[in-house]
């Protein structure tokens, strides 16, 4: 069976360190082009709202953040899951590097939320499906952060995450399918793969530019915090050693 | 073009509050997450070079 897992030596924490760190720039870089170009697009290319006037921009905000926070758990608990079942440590440390990104998401897609619903709908919040659903999302990105936080023994704490991570991952379909299943003020998906799209075409090209801008922010902090918490949890170890005191003969 | 002056492309057509509390929050969290996080990193470096090789 050892043969197997091969893959997971490479993604030793040691290697994981040096490659992320390579990458973060490029990521960063990619991040600002896509905004810059994004908001551009958002602000100045698309037209004003036949029924909602300019309120709607706040769309290129609020669809890639609720987006990247339905993946994201998804991604945080699949990553949980495998560091629970192949004790592969650095699935669990980028698990736990994901939930706070997840949970900044989250919120940003419930705040810009708000900001909306007051001048389309007349009220910052109602307890519609989708949106307490959504609720719910962050509860479980807080939720889960406060586990693995309790718990000292940082392996027991990780596979106590997972269980709750994999368990509360059912909530992400409930939240993508609460606009069909239920009655719900908020409005139906916004981009569909079997329909033609109801906005103009540079309001979805606005809109998926500033999603692309948003993974490659997600990548770049991610993988910052993924390394943050490496030289916490390997401190003792020879190569971090080397790392942080070049100098020293060990 | 969809603006003639700065004032206003700031009022965007009466929803600025609205429009601008959205994207201010974000930029606030979205610089701020990762300054605390390269913070976490520095901090960890610190320590890490505190800690040393763990004694056998």
């Amino acid at each position: 069976m050892a043969g197997n897992f091969r893959l997971f030596n490479f993604a030793a924490p040691s290697r994981f360190y040096a490659l992320s760190g390579a990458l973060i720039p490029w990521f960063w870089g990619v991040a600002v082009v896509l905004a810059a170009i994004g908001l551009y697009m958002g602000f100045f290319v698309a037209p004003t709202d036949a029924t909602q006037g300019d309120a709607y921009r706040i769309i290129f905000i609020h669809v890639p953040a609720a987006w990247m926070s339905m993946v994201l758990y998804l991604v945080m608990a699949g990553w949980a899951g495998v560091g629970w079942a192949f004790k592969a440590r650095l699935a669990s440390m980028v698990a736990r590097a994901i939930a706070p990104t997840g949970a900044m998401f989250a919120f940003l897609a419930l705040w810009s939320g708000a900001f909306w619903g007051k001048p389309t709908w007349g009220t910052w919040w109602v307890w519609d499906a989708r949106i307490t659903s959504e609720l719910i999302l962050l509860f479980l990105y807080l939720g889960y952060i406060a586990l693995v936080e309790a718990i000292d023994d940082v392996r027991r704490a990780d596979n106590a995450g997972a269980l709750l991570a994999l368990v509360g991952a059912i909530n992400v379909p409930i939240i993508y399918f609460s606009v069909k299943w239920w009655n719900t003020l908020h409005q139906g998906a916004s981009i569909s793969m079997t329909a033609a799209p109801k906005m103009a075409s540079t309001m979805v090209t606005a809109m998926l530019v500033m999603t692309f801008a948003c993974w490659a922010y997600a990548f770049a902090v991610v993988f910052m915090r993924t390394r943050a918490i490496i030289l916490e949890r390997e401190q003792h170890a020879d190569w971090v050693g080397k790392l942080v005191n070049p100098g020293a003969q060990a | 073009m969809n603006w003639h002056s700065g004032a206003e492309f700031f009022a965007m057509g009466g929803y600025g509050l609205y429009v601008w509390g959205s994207y201010g929050v974000a930029a606030v969290l979205m610089f701020a997450e990762p300054w605390l996080v390269s913070r976490r990193h520095l901090r960890a470096r610190q320590e890490a070079a505190h800690a040393g090789p763990e004694a056998e």
